[in-house]
């Protein structure tokens, strides 16, 4: 959620009004923004942990009190002052919503661009364009200006790789206008981080200027995106004058200052969708400030081949208004509000869909039409649920009715999360601390400090850091991480800890809804004894346990010798398990046997009517390898068992 | 008696508790106006005449009174100054002995000893007795009286002063010499009165700590006394295992949810497809969140290898041109950005494929209510409230014909569950609901409002493709698990919660997770 930093006083002046900040919050939440921050400029360099100020420069730092405002992400038109402010006009209906007209461009030759089609293509295919005449420019205003370019840069350019924004003095160059993409060596112009030393660069030498200049580093992350390309995109005027290098940065000849008259705004990118609706978005913001208060002067964009011949051609910008229609009943079964159609159109003009009105039943069912107007800047209406969103707004989303829908179901558990709900209350009642581990994990952690080979799992391609590489195949790491940070407990009379979570498994089966994505999901439990001695008889005697609870009885020659220490209860018919010693490299490819003591590891293995006669193995345990112990930093004698739960299901 | 009789040789507990006993039986006013003068004339070592008056006290068989003495010890080298004399009058002497020649350091060494001549030597030297010889380096005493030693009449005057009673008799800079010189030192002492207590009697019954199970056989219990129970400690520790308090939360939010009539969404499946992530939610493929700043993308198995293709055109044609009364992204759709796999960074992507189940099962839609309650994983920055992983509660309904104000109901019915009643809704946006609503409470733990869950109705862009019904709409919330377990468990950072640096403590305090039941709130 993008946020928007406003100077409270000016804000107010732009509204006619004041308020208390309560009253504010008050208003921009029903509005559906937030007053996120009341602070100043000195006030944030203070708090900031980045920018570290001296005294004598904290001192020069403003009180103005500034409002941060969080703005919703598909609400461009609430990036700047002028935007937030129009709108809460409006909203309380202290203006109409502005008309944007496009008027006749003043001098046709000038207004056009021709865009070198196969060039262009290579790069940045795309460039609309705009004129914005007679702007009158103050500081306050200038400022915005170029805070709000920054802002859609950041948000709906994608840090300016579908859109570049490039805005200049009109009166400092001469039109008509091209877009072209050339070779770097060839593009040489004064960029405007030089305009004081007057430094001319080529394309090549200024990419390199700025990936290592410190005082450019804001530019160093667009580098990239044209850096390694053959020909570099560049907008130049009739006489060869460089406007600009998208999406880097633009010449000095045709900066804006305080004293520019006429706004050249171009715009170049690889959706072009994308850059309708940055352009619109500035124009409307901006337009405000024309002699002709929300107008715009068009340009003519012409894509030519090699040969110079049309193959396309638009007049930009769009400041295209849609009508939109939902049916007034429609618009109150959604939001489940109760309001007559002239009420309805009343709202939508509150809301900036204005002009709104009431269109004759087409259809006797529906009823009437609600016929809204969607401004160039609300390129987020896209259906009829975006109208009525927008009709509940102005409704108050606190003043709709609140009711409970009739359906009837039946609530109901995943048969998965309620075996290991039970077990983990069963397993924290034999004396078992429970953790929370970590999904993902080190590929040293999840295989070679447990002593097992590195096989396939599932791996990051943008791990934030090393500790996330992988996403975990065992839960024991997770366990033995926790025992190495809780080293200072007692573990005198020895330390338990389980965990029941899931690890996930390369996997080409899988099929969820058709849906094959080559991992799944497997619910395991994991236990851990640390004490004075290694406790594998008391792991041993948890698998046991575990067994007993889910129903599942030992064979016979398992619990042979065991004498009057097993009881026969009853069990689920069909389901046995035993017991046998594990042995390292054992062949499979998941070869846990390394992890374990030697001599002190076995598997357990499960006969159900799912596996049929030939048991299947759903888990291991056994002493932990000294190796292991100390991979992880251990000083106790530790027994672990890891078991699958889906099988016992 | 018996005991003195049997343990003559040695002195045991038992003596010492009949002694006192026994000084205490002349009558009821009988008195031990000093333990320590006591210990001392029978003999017995004051610590333990102590501890056995502790023991006999709690047992209201005796009654003390605490009191304290100071007085001054002397020590070892004090007592060889009252035998010899100060080392500064020994040096003194032996100077004078010496004459106007006064002696070298060996000779003076010789005469008084080594230690005497070092100390006696500065003091006269500082007092002017003596005075050192430039040129020779020999002493040569400055007065030829001798005899009065004041250091030496000042410890007999403390030893000699009767017990207790040393402490005022010198001024103070001569006491503080003698402390500089560390001849003596102050002791405090504390000795006891003691005196019958309520329970006195001659000798002492042991009263029981615990009942036994001889005591029960015997029936030893009926005549036993047993000692006060101390109510003002803790009792002992259960000892046994303990449950994580994040899973106890989630425990207690399934009940409600399955209260509530809703159905668990099968979401052990953290390996998604970036299709049901993003695109069948109808998230542009442009969209922000999809950046590797915001998703965990994989690197093996990086491609979702199959997806039910009808049901994809139908996705790619919303996107690229829209239907069912939407104008579409128009923007391109790419196969090869849809088969992406990430880590899921909602469970709604798992939301989306129960949705799609529930329009194409045998029979056609019926209305449900689904939740979920599991891990999602975001490339976020991590700070003392977010990790790259946490878990996520979701529930949903899809019926016929919902509106804001059934999920606004919904919505409240859950959360006066969890104990919070005051709710107010803040407009919002989310690419794939519309209306959306962030959810904002206040909260009676933190007495402030907050944000504490997000929601909204899915856009007919997304269930359109599925093939639901027309007037089928889906309205759904969620919040993170994290957060109000953080607030209910007063836990300030992510990490003493999630995670392997927990501490065990934590997880061992945490009490049962149970949600206050508001009371009914009167209507303004």
């Amino acid at each position: 959620m993008p946020t928007v930093g406003v100077s409270r006083d000016a804000l107010f002046a732009h509204l006619g009004r004041t308020y208390t900040d309560e009253e504010f919050d008050e208003l921009a939440f029903e509005f559906g923004v937030e007053l996120d921050e009341i602070t100043s400029e000195r006030e944030e360099a203070t708090k900031s942990n980045t920018v570290n100020l001296s005294k004598d420069q904290l001192s020069r730092l403003s009180d103005e009190v500034i409002y941060k405002i969080d703005v919703p992400a598909n609400r461009y038109d609430l990036l700047c002052i002028e935007g937030i402010s129009r709108s809460l006009k409006v909203f309380l209906g202290d203006m109409d919503a502005p008309e944007f007209r496009v008027t006749k461009a003043s001098d046709e030759d000038v207004a056009a661009m021709t865009v070198m089609k196969s060039n262009v293509d290579t790069i940045r295919p795309y460039v609309v364009s705009a004129i914005l005449r007679d702007v009158a420019f103050d500081e306050a205003r200038y400022q915005s200006f170029i805070e709000l370019q920054d802002q859609l840069h950041r948000n709906l350019c994608r840090q300016r790789t579908l859109v570049a924004i490039g805005t200049h003095d009109m009166d400092e160059v001469k039109g008509p206008f091209t877009y072209d993409a050339r070779p770097p060596k060839d593009i040489k112009f004064v960029p405007l981080t030089h305009t004081d030393e007057g430094t001319e660069f080529d394309g090549a030498s200024l990419m390199k200027h700025y990936e290592t200049e410190a005082s450019c580093k804001h530019l160093k992350p667009y580098v990239p995106i044209i850096k390694d390309s053959p020909l570099y995109p560049v907008v130049l005027d009739s006489e060869g004058t460089v406007l600009s290098l998208p999406p880097i940065i633009n010449g000095s000849k045709s900066r804006i200052t305080l004293n520019t008259k006429n706004v050249f705004i171009e715009c170049t990118a690889t959706d072009l969708t994308k850059a309708n609706i940055v352009l619109d978005t500035v124009v409307a913001m901006f337009s405000e400030y024309a002699a002709d208060p929300f107008t715009v002067e068009p340009v003519t964009v012409n894509y030519v081949d090699e040969s110079q011949k049309v193959v396309d051609s638009y007049v930009s910008p769009q400041m295209y208004c849609r009508k939109e229609t939902a049916s007034v009943k429609f618009v109150n079964s959604l939001i489940g509000i109760d309001v007559d159609p002239e009420p309805m159109a009343q709202l939508c003009n509150k809301i900036q869909l204005g002009p709104a009105r009431i269109l004759p039943a087409t259809d006797e069912e529906e009823g009437p039409l609600l016929e809204v107007t969607v401004p160039p800047t609300r390129s987020d209406i896209l259906h009829a649920v975006d109208v009525a969103e927008d009709v509940g707004i102005a409704y108050g989303y606190n003043n709709v009715v609140r009711t409970v829908p009739k359906t009837c179901t039946v609530g109901m558990e995943q048969p998965i999360n309620q075996l290991g709900d039970l077990l983990r209350e069963e397993i924290g009642r034999a004396g078992y601390v429970e953790v929370l581990t970590h999904g993902l994990c080190s590929r040293r952690d999840n295989f070679t400090a447990l002593r097992r080979p590195i096989i396939p799992a599932v791996s990051l391609s943008n791990p934030a850091n090393v500790e996330y590489e992988v996403v975990r195949t065992a839960l024991l790491p997770g366990l033995l991480k926790c025992l190495q940070h809780n080293k200072d407990k007692s573990f005198g009379g020895g330390f338990k800890l389980f965990e029941i979570s899931d690890v996930v498994l390369p996997d080409d089966k899988n099929v969820v809804t058709k849906t094959i994505v080559g991992a799944r999901n497997a619910r395991r439990v994991c236990a851990t004894y640390s004490g004075p001695t290694s406790g594998f008889e008391v792991i041993h005697g948890l698998v046991d346990r575990i067994m007993t609870l889910c129903e599942v009885a030992p064979t016979d020659e398992y619990v042979a010798s065991s004498g009057t220490a097993y009881v026969r209860v009853h069990c689920k018919e069909g389901w046995h398990y035993t017991i046998r010693e594990l042995k390292e490299g054992s062949g499979s490819s998941d070869d846990v046997g390394g992890t374990y003591f030697p001599g002190r590891a076995a598997e357990l293995l499960l006969t159900s009517p799912r596996t049929g006669a030939e048991p299947q193995v759903i888990g291991t345990f056994g002493i932990l390898h000294p190796e292991v112990l100390g991979n992880f930093d251990i000083l106790y004698p530790t027994s672990a068992v890891e078991l699958n739960l889906d099988p016992l299901l | 008696g018996k005991c003195i009789e049997f343990n003559r040789s040695k002195t045991t507990m038992g003596d010492v508790e009949a002694t006192i006993l026994l000084a205490l039986s002349g009558g009821a006013d009988a008195v031990v106006p000093d333990s320590f003068a006591f210990a001392t004339t029978s003999n017995l070592d004051h610590n333990s005449i102590v501890g056995t008056c502790k023991s006999l006290q709690a047992d209201a068989y005796v009654a003390l009174s605490e009191h304290s003495t100071q007085f001054f010890v002397l020590g070892k080298e004090a007592e060889s100054i009252i035998q010899n004399g100060s080392q500064e009058i020994r040096v003194l002497n032996a100077l004078i002995a010496a004459g106007e020649e006064g002696l070298g350091m060996p000779e003076l060494q010789s005469v008084v000893g080594k230690d005497v001549c070092k100390i006696g030597m500065g003091n006269c030297l500082k007092n002017k007795w003596a005075k050192k010889d430039k040129p020779s380096g020999k002493l040569i005493a400055l007065i030829a009286d001798g005899s009065k030693d004041e250091v030496k009449e000042h410890l007999i005057a403390l030893k000699e002063a009767p017990e207790g009673g040393n402490i005022k008799i010198l001024d103070a800079t001569a006491y503080a010499a003698l402390k500089r010189r560390k001849l003596i030192s102050l002791v405090t002492r504390k000795f006891y009165t003691i005196s019958r207590g309520p329970s006195y009697a001659p000798q002492r019954t042991k009263k029981a700590a615990d009942l036994t199970k001889e005591m029960l056989e015997t029936g030893k219990w009926k005549e036993t006394s047993f000692k006060q129970y101390n109510f003002q400690t803790l009792g002992e520790s259960v000892g046994g295992g303990y449950l994580h308090p994040l899973l106890k939360v989630r425990a207690e939010f399934r009940k409600i949810l399955m209260e509530m009539g809703f159905e668990e969404m099968p979401t052990n499946k953290w390996v998604e497809s970036s299709f049901w992530n993003f695109d069948s939610l109808f998230q542009p493929q442009s969209h922000p969140a999809r950046d590797a700043h915001d998703t965990f993308f994989i690197k093996e198995p990086a491609e979702t290898v199959s997806v039910p293709e009808d049901y994809y055109e139908r996705v790619k044609t919303m996107h690229e041109k829209g239907g069912s009364g939407s104008i579409g992204y128009r923007c391109v759709f790419k196969r090869e950005e849809a088969m992406k796999n990430l880590l899921r960074t909602h469970t709604t992507a798992i939301s989306s494929q129960m949705l799609y189940k529930l329009a194409n099962q045998p029979g056609g839609f019926k209305p449900a209510r689904y939740f979920s309650i599991d891990r999602v994983f975001r490339n976020e920055s991590m700070d003392a409230t977010h990790l790259c992983e946490f878990h996520q509660v979701e529930g949903l309904v899809a019926d016929y014909n919902l509106s804001l104000g059934d999920l606004i109901g919904t919505i409240e019915t859950f959360f006066r569950k969890i104990g919070i009643t005051r709710l107010r809704f803040k407009p919002a946006f989310n690419p794939y609901t519309e209306p959306s609503m962030e959810v904002f409470g206040y909260h009676p733990d933190l007495k402030k409002w907050t944000e504490i869950g997000n929601s909204g109705m899915f856009r007919p862009e997304m269930l359109a493709p599925m093939g639901l019904p027309k007037d089928v709409r889906v309205i759904a919330w969620g919040l993170s698990l994290e957060r109000p377990t953080m607030i209910k468990y007063r836990i300030d950072n992510i990490r003493n919660l999630f995670g392997h640096k927990v501490d065990m403590a934590m997880t061992k305090n945490a009490p049962i997770c149970r949600f206050e039941m508001p009371e009914e709130e009167e209507k303004l």
